[in-house]
């Protein structure tokens, strides 16, 4: 957009105020642009007016866009008030000059700067000191904003620089992230193909050792079929020999013999018939039996012997498994009922029934049943020990942590001490439970029952009396503070009534010495105090 | 140190604790003179009084205490084999070459016996339980011909199997087991001692059967296959097949098999240098005991046999050293006990040559069940001893050199091992000794027997025996 700006080509010192103005105005107008609208360019051309030189001079700027932004833009057009002559206005051009700068300011919104008077312009002073002065605060204004506004370019100059960086910075990184990549991709490719060669190299020494197997096996038949083939060809010639000697008679085979000698066991050899046979056979069967009988002898005391340690560990895990409840001879256990074992009450009968020592119950029935309950234990000792450890090794883990942990020997002699503790305990409710027993199984007497009944009775009513004792001694001391307090109140009663009567004669006094109106002064006050 | 002298014939040299290592159990070790023997052919009697000695074609009769000669025999031909019958009346000598046996009687002296086998060839002779029938295998295994001492009868049993341990008598010696081979099948009979009745014929299921062996109880029969094949059969007296084991395919299998005593116990020795011991009650394996080269077990007790050789021109000249002579050559050995790890050596055997020197060869069970002692052929100087109780390793004892034989008393669980030079070596959970054999000249043991009562033992040497005599505490 061009702006055409009338200045004077030389100065006429009598105008040059008003020549200044309005060149000052001028310039004013075309700073007060907003920027927006000189985004492209700024093109000022200065055409001096057509008076003596009819010269225009024309100056033209035009600033390249980025020039725009920049702060170190100076204006083209001198700001300074006084920076050279202005030779928009002159004598002769004064109302013209003034027309068109009311037209100027009137498409600003300000008032115009003269007022007509008979077609002759004059100038309005007030209007156009006015006008000068709004216009130098749109231009301060519109300074303030172009300062702030170059702040701001500056600050998202910088930004820009900054995010250029940081970008160019990521792109790096980018660039060595995806190498990264790249090679690992290439490493995994080439693992992946050493697993595959090395899988078929696998499979390739397994197919040839099945081979080999193959050949082996293969051989090892025909070797079978050619020894077989020697062998029957061997046994020809042993057949062979075996005849050719035979035939031939001229070494006699035979024993020579001084005298026959009796048989080992002096008996007699007997002649080989059936019966004879049919005895061998029945003494090998003997020999036979005998033996099983043996073995299963051995087989039952081995399995008795088992039982028993099964039975045994089986106790001492139920032992060691409920230590409260426990009681130390196990045949008060069955007699205590109420002692419930934290098993179920299936134990209780079996123990019952083992404690028989009946060990000729082979039924597979129990010994399932054995084995299942031992293996239960077991399990139910494994993880209460297993616990343990674990405890352990936590407060082990927690003593190199931290120096809150009690020492190992505080610990243990807690330990011990505890153990006593328990241990005193368990015999003070053994005793306990002796004397209970004693008590509900030892037949007393009635004598005896009775006397004892009364020494019970008789502790009980000695108590009782000591109770009662103190109790009299209570109730009388109530009695004797009740009567204090009645007394009193009679007292205070009796004081009081002395008082009101004492007040009445008071009063009367009073009432008999006193006027008329002092008494009714006397009496209101008297009827408003009682009020209150 | 004692040094006494007894009688004329006999002269004893007495030996107080020699070498003891790791206890103070003191026995004395009396050795006798050194006698002649060929082909190590010595056996005493089964009732344990008399020592039977060939020397060439001649066989001597002793007393086994005073060593005194009883009766002397002379055979035909050089003896190739002795055997006393199981009564202690009659010694047999066999003659491979001549294809001859004789028989003499200990309580008629002019009582003689001959059994010629002929042409027909003979490759082995033994006697039978009852000690009045001789079994001969004729050459190429022919056939076994059964002579009896009481009457003129003569048995054959045909297709007897040329193998390992083909024939086995039980200990009541009332019952033979037989391997056959028919057709190129595997058969065994089982026959009646009585009478030789032929009780039970049945086939076994194997490629190649290798051996059988009673159990000491008499009741069940071990069969088992040729190295080719682990398999291992157990059959019931009446020949029913009880049960089969077989620990791996395709490597060579077993080398050796013993019971227990008590037939509680079948171990069964393999190449793969580890002894399986299968349970009687339901012959399956009850544990695996293996030879490694690093033993790290805890609970072993590892013996070192460590040689120490005198220098030459020492001062110090014991009574002892100059009784026994030339002291230069006189090793002294005792055994340290070695902290564990401990590395056995090993010798890795030649794989191109059939029988190869690996696995377990020989396992033996103490007398009261309670040790086991076995050898592993790639680690020749060491002796392995298991405790059964424990089924863990007890002991091992490593020698200067491949051990030879190691035998334990019938009576004790003590066990007397040897390895060819001239000590031997006596093993009991007490501890562990060696012991220099005290006899004129150089006596290298190649062999050791023990007496029946567990009082003594018979040494061999290549042509030389010696007996040794252990007085225990209540003697001395």
């Amino acid at each position: 957009m061009t702006k055409t700006v009338f200045l004077p080509s030389k100065i006429i010192p009598e105008l040059f105020v008003p020549q200044l103005f309005l060149f000052f105005f001028c310039v004013c107008v075309s700073q007060a642009l907003p920027l927006e609208h000189t985004k492209n360019y700024i093109k000022v051309s200065l055409i001096i007016s057509p008076t003596e030189d009819m010269s225009t001079i024309y100056c033209y700027s035009t600033m390249p866009p980025s020039r725009q932004y920049s702060h170190s833009t100076m204006p083209l057009l001198p700001v300074s008030p006084y920076s050279g002559p202005s030779d928009f206005c002159t004598e002769n051009n004064i109302s013209e000059c003034m027309l068109y700068i009311s037209q100027e300011l009137s498409s600003l919104g300000l008032p115009s700067i003269f007022y007509d008077l008979n077609g002759i312009r004059e100038l309005d002073v007030t209007s156009a000191l006015n006008g000068m002065y709004d216009l130098l605060q749109l231009q301060r204004r519109t300074m303030g904003m172009v300062e702030e506004l170059e702040v701001e370019q500056l600050k998202v100059s910088s930004d820009l620089h900054c995010q250029q960086l940081s970008s160019s910075k990521l792109k790096d990184q980018l660039e060595l992230s995806k190498k990264e990549n790249i090679r690992l991709r290439e490493r995994e490719r080439q693992l992946e193909i050493n697993v595959k060669s090395l899988q078929s190299c696998l499979k390739n020494e397994k197919e040839e050792v099945q081979k080999l197997q193959n050949i082996i096996a293969s051989r090892a038949t025909q070797y079978n079929h050619d020894m077989k083939r020697k062998e029957r060809e061997f046994n020809k010639l042993k057949e062979r020999l075996n005849q050719l000697l035979a035939d031939r008679k001229d070494k006699k085979q035979g024993m020579d013999v001084l005298n026959y000698v009796g048989r080992s066991d002096g008996r007699r050899s007997q002649w080989k018939t059936v019966k004879t046979d049919a005895r061998h056979e029945s003494e090998m069967y003997k020999t036979l039996l005998n033996e099983f009988d043996k073995h299963q002898k051995e087989l039952m005391l081995e399995n008795a012997e088992l039982r028993k340690v099964l039975q045994q560990m089986k106790r001492e895990m139920v032992g060691i498994l409920s230590p409260k409840k426990h009681s130390q001879k196990e045949e008060k256990c069955t007699e205590f009922t109420d002692q419930v074992s934290f098993f179920d009450e299936n134990i209780h009968i079996r123990k019952s029934v083992f404690n028989e020592e009946s060990s000729e119950m082979s039924c597979e029935h129990a010994r399932e049943k054995l084995t299942n309950s031992i293996r239960q234990q077991w399990r139910k000792l494994k993880h209460h020990v297993e616990n343990l450890d674990n405890k352990a090794s936590m407060v082990q883990l927690g003593r190199e942590v931290g120096e809150e942990m009690i020492s190992k020997d505080v610990h243990q002699d807690e330990m011990e001490r505890l153990k006593v503790e328990i241990q005193q305990c368990k015999d003070f409710i053994q005793t306990q439970q002796q004397l209970l027993q004693q008590q509900l199984n030892t037949p007393c007497d009635e004598e005896t029952a009775a006397v004892l009944n009364d020494c019970y009775m008789l502790e009980e009513k000695e108590r009782l009396k000591e109770e009662w004792k103190t109790f009299e001694e209570q109730r009388k001391n109530f009695e004797m503070e009740r009567r204090s307090f009645t007394e009193a109140a009679i007292r205070l009663g009796h004081e009081r009534k002395m008082f009101e009567e004492d007040r009445a004669t008071w009063l009367k006094h009073q009432f008999l010495n006193m006027t008329f109106t002092e008494h009714m002064a006397i009496k209101t006050q008297n009827a408003l105090s009682d009020c209150k | 140190m004692l040094n006494n002298e007894y009688g004329k014939d006999d002269t004893f040299f007495f030996i107080y604790q020699q070498d003891i290592c790791k206890d103070k159990q003191c026995f004395g070790m009396n050795f006798s003179e050194v006698f002649k023997q060929s082909n190590q052919l010595c056996k005493i009697s089964p009732d344990g009084k008399y020592l039977a000695t060939c020397v060439q074609y001649r066989l001597v009769v002793r007393d086994v205490n005073t060593l005194q000669i009883l009766q002397l025999f002379t055979c035909l031909d050089q003896v190739a084999h002795m055997e006393w019958s199981s009564d202690s009346l009659f010694i047999l000598c066999a003659m491979y070459k001549r294809g001859l046996v004789q028989v003499w009687s200990l309580e008629q002296p002019e009582w003689h016996c001959k059994i010629d086998e002929g042409s027909i060839g003979l490759v082995s002779s033994r006697w039978s339980p009852d000690g009045r029938h001789i079994l001969n295998t004729t050459e190429f295994h022919l056939r076994v011909t059964v002579w009896s001492l009481c009457n003129k009868s003569v048995s054959y049993i045909k297709y007897p199997k040329a193998c390992q341990k083909g024939m086995d008598f039980s200990a009541d010696g009332r019952y033979m087991a037989l391997v056959e081979r028919r057709d190129c099948k595997d058969f065994i009979s089982i026959f009646v001692c009585d009478d030789w009745h032929l009780l039970r014929h049945f086939e076994t299921e194997t490629q190649d059967l290798s051996g059988v062996e009673w159990s000491p109880n008499g009741c069940v029969l071990a069969a088992w296959d040729s190295c080719l094949e682990y398999k291992m059969l157990l059959y019931s007296l009446d020949g029913r097949l009880l049960s089969t084991y077989s620990a791996y395919e395709w490597s060579l299998g077993i080398k050796s098999v013993a019971w227990s005593p008590s037939s509680q116990f079948l171990a069964i020795g393999s190449y793969d240098e580890k002894v399986r011991i299968l349970n009687h009650i339901t012959w399956k394996k009850l544990i695996e005991f293996e030879h490694p080269a690093t033993i790290t077990s805890s609970k072993a007790v590892v013996y070192k046999e460590v040689e120490k050789k005198p220098v030459i021109g020492t001062e110090d000249l014991s009574v002892h050293q100059i009784a026994m002579g030339s002291s230069l050559f006189n090793t002294k050995s005792n055994y340290e006990i070695t902290s564990l790890p401990v590395q056995v050596p090993v010798v890795k055997p030649d794989t191109d040559r059939a029988n190869p020197k690996i696995g377990i060869s020989a396992i033996a069970f103490s007398a009261d069940n309670r040790y086991l002692a076995t050898k592993n052929d790639n680690m020749p100087q060491s002796l392995w001893v298991w405790d059964m109780q424990r089924l863990g390793l007890q002991a091992v004892l490593e020698q200067t050199a491949p051990v030879r034989c190691f035998v334990w008393d019938p009576c004790r669980p003590r066990l007397a091992l040897c390895t060819g030079n001239n000590k031997i070596y006596m093993w009991s959970p007490a501890g562990c000794i060696s012991v220099k054999v005290q006899v004129e000249g150089s006596f290298q043991v190649q062999s050791i027997m023990w007496h029946g009562s567990g009082d003594s033992l018979v040494l061999l040497g290549k042509d030389q025996l010696c007996l040794c005599y252990l007085a225990t505490d209540e003697e001395k």
